[in-house]
């Protein structure tokens, strides 16, 4: 396990309220440049929560996250910044339905990263290539399967060139037959050296690429270790009980 | 108009004329029978009783020119404010917000008629502008608020998702509503915004009431020249009826183009 890197995300005693219901509470977790940190737990336990506050879709109320150096929270530092170099996955991938599958990877590059668009093409069709899709470039999101789709939702935040990547749920909206081939992609992304911080259902997934387990149960860190620990000697009864309901 | 209630997404079809849709084939026939019945109607009468009917047609071009400036210079100054309002009615920002809000519940709740008065009178006493610009500039008011309404309506219904996928590429918000989640609004809200242009052509016939020399006041000059009532009002509602039915036409056209790539 990577332990004298630098630090990527760091995040200090965070709360988080929906009106009066207390959706975080006191999250303190870091993730290593290289690391990849699965994040588990029953639903409604804050998982998504504490994602999005890391590009800051969701403010916090109290504690600190810091990103690649950047304070999340503080007025000064421009948010823009942060989430060029922070990607991120969603559920339900969140494709630009009007724009093609090739301007949906190009309109960030060339809008935000200000590259030239042919730069902004000839880097899309590589990630096109390497996430399998290259042929529906000039497709339109619809006309692409819910694993197509998810690919190149993956492949459009590569190619910000993020230096992490979240991702809530990838898996969660795809027939199981499609499930593989996303999983597949963010494999060699993980090999690659990329860090990730996932959270997800797929406990194969989690046991094979994670180097960090963290468990969340009503808005706490129930429970975190390598994936050795957390699958076969958990300590706390939640996650045993979740464990046993889950595998 | 479109009355579009505060919560709803929905956007219905107002009192403009029904825009004919390929697979409604029973108003498919009916804008037919309209259509070519109002022209070969026109067409019968010039030349059945050109007395006074031809005189008529030679008469009243000049109106139907003025009534088409009007009604497209509104629905341009009106689409702008619409925009405006639509997303000041959006915004996080409680001035911006509140005002955009205000502007919508103020208009909404004046007649169109006491509007073009007011707005004509009331520019009168500071500016010297033409008539027609104050007559395209009440309606823009007027018309900007209820497109307002369909703008935050079309803009809301684009799912949260689009936003923030845009905004965790680093984009900034202008960008994303630019980039995003206008061109899709635009593709809802084009069918309730050409109701309010053809509602807005309709409604044009107001400006008569001040010096513009629309369609309809061409028409009233004649009348009350000649005393042919019946015959003028005739015609001027059939020159109406088409010119609606054209308009509804184009714009089933262009939603036909615009739903064709997806
Ligand atoms: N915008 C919101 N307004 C009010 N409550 C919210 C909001 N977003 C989340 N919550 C609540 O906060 C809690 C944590 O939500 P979160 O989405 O982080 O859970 P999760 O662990 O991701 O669950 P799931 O597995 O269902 O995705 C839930 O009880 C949820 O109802
Ligand atoms: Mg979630």
């Amino acid at each position: 396990m990577p332990t004298d890197r630098q630090t990527m995300i760091e995040i200090r005693g965070v709360s988080k309220f929906f009106g009066s219901f207390q959706a975080l509470k006191d999250i303190s977790f870091t993730v290593r440049d290289g690391e990849k940190v699965v994040i588990i737990g029953p639903s409604g336990s804050g998982k998504s929560t504490i994602l999005r506050s890391i590009n800051r879709l969701e403010s916090v109320d109290s504690g600190s996250i810091i990103v690649d150096g950047m304070n999340v929270n503080d007025p000064k530092v421009d948010i823009c910044k942060v989430r060029e170099e922070v990607g991120m996955v969603f559920q339900s991938f969140n494709l630009f339905p009007h724009k093609t599958v090739l301007e949906n990877l190009t309109l960030a590059q060339t809008v935000v990263r200000k590259r030239p668009l042919h730069e902004a093409r000839e880097i899309s069709m590589a990630l096109l290539e390497k996430v399998g899709i290259a042929e529906k470039a000039s497709a339109y999101p619809a006309k692409l399967s819910g694993g197509q789709q998810q690919r190149v939702a993956i492949a459009r935040s590569l190619a910000m060139n993020p230096k992490v990547i979240l991702f809530d749920e990838p898996t969660s909206a795809l027939d199981p037959e499609m499930i593989g081939e996303v999983l597949d992609v963010m494999k060699t992304l993980a090999l690659e050296g990329m860090t990730m911080v996932v959270v997800t259902h797929e406990m194969g997934f989690a046991r094979e690429v994670a180097d960090r387990v963290i468990f969340m149960d009503h808005g706490s860190i129930v429970e975190e270790g390598t994936p050795e620990h957390f699958f076969t000697a958990p300590t706390h009864e939640r996650a045993k009980l979740f464990l046993s309901q889950i595998l | 108009m479109a009355q579009t209630p505060n919560t709803q997404i929905k956007i219905e079809i107002g009192e403009g004329a029904a825009i004919p849709v390929k697979s409604d084939a029973g108003l498919f026939t009916a804008w037919r029978i309209a259509f070519f019945g109002a022209i070969l109607t026109c067409c019968y009468l010039a030349f059945v009783k050109p007395d006074p009917y031809l005189e008529i047609f030679r008469f009243v071009p000049d109106g139907i020119l003025v009534t088409f400036k009007v009604t497209v210079g509104a629905i341009l100054l009106a689409s702008i404010i619409g925009l405006v309002a639509g997303l000041g009615r959006i915004s996080g920002n409680r001035i911006i917000n509140g005002t955009a809000s205000l502007y919508v519940e103020v208009i909404r709740g004046i007649p169109l008629l006491v509007q073009i008065f007011y707005i004509y009178y009331a520019l009168g006493r500071f500016v010297k502008i033409p008539d027609m610009l104050s007559a395209i500039i009440a309606m823009a008011v007027c018309y900007g608020a209820y497109l307002g309404e369909v703008f935050r309506a079309g803009i809301q219904s684009i799912p949260k998702g689009q936003m923030e996928a845009a905004l965790s590429l680093g984009m900034t918000r202008g960008q994303a509503l630019r980039q995003v989640i206008l061109p899709q609004a635009f593709r809802v809200v084009l069918p309730p915004i050409g109701n309010e242009f053809i509602a807005l052509l309709k409604d044009s016939s107001l400006v008569s009431i001040i010096a513009v020399s629309d369609l309809l006041r061409r028409g009233r000059e004649y009348a009350s020249e000649t005393f042919s009532y019946f015959e003028t009002y005739t015609v001027i509602a059939l020159i109406y009826l088409v010119m609606t039915l054209f308009f509804s036409k184009l714009i089933s056209l262009m939603e036909e183009r615009l739903n064709a790539d997806r």
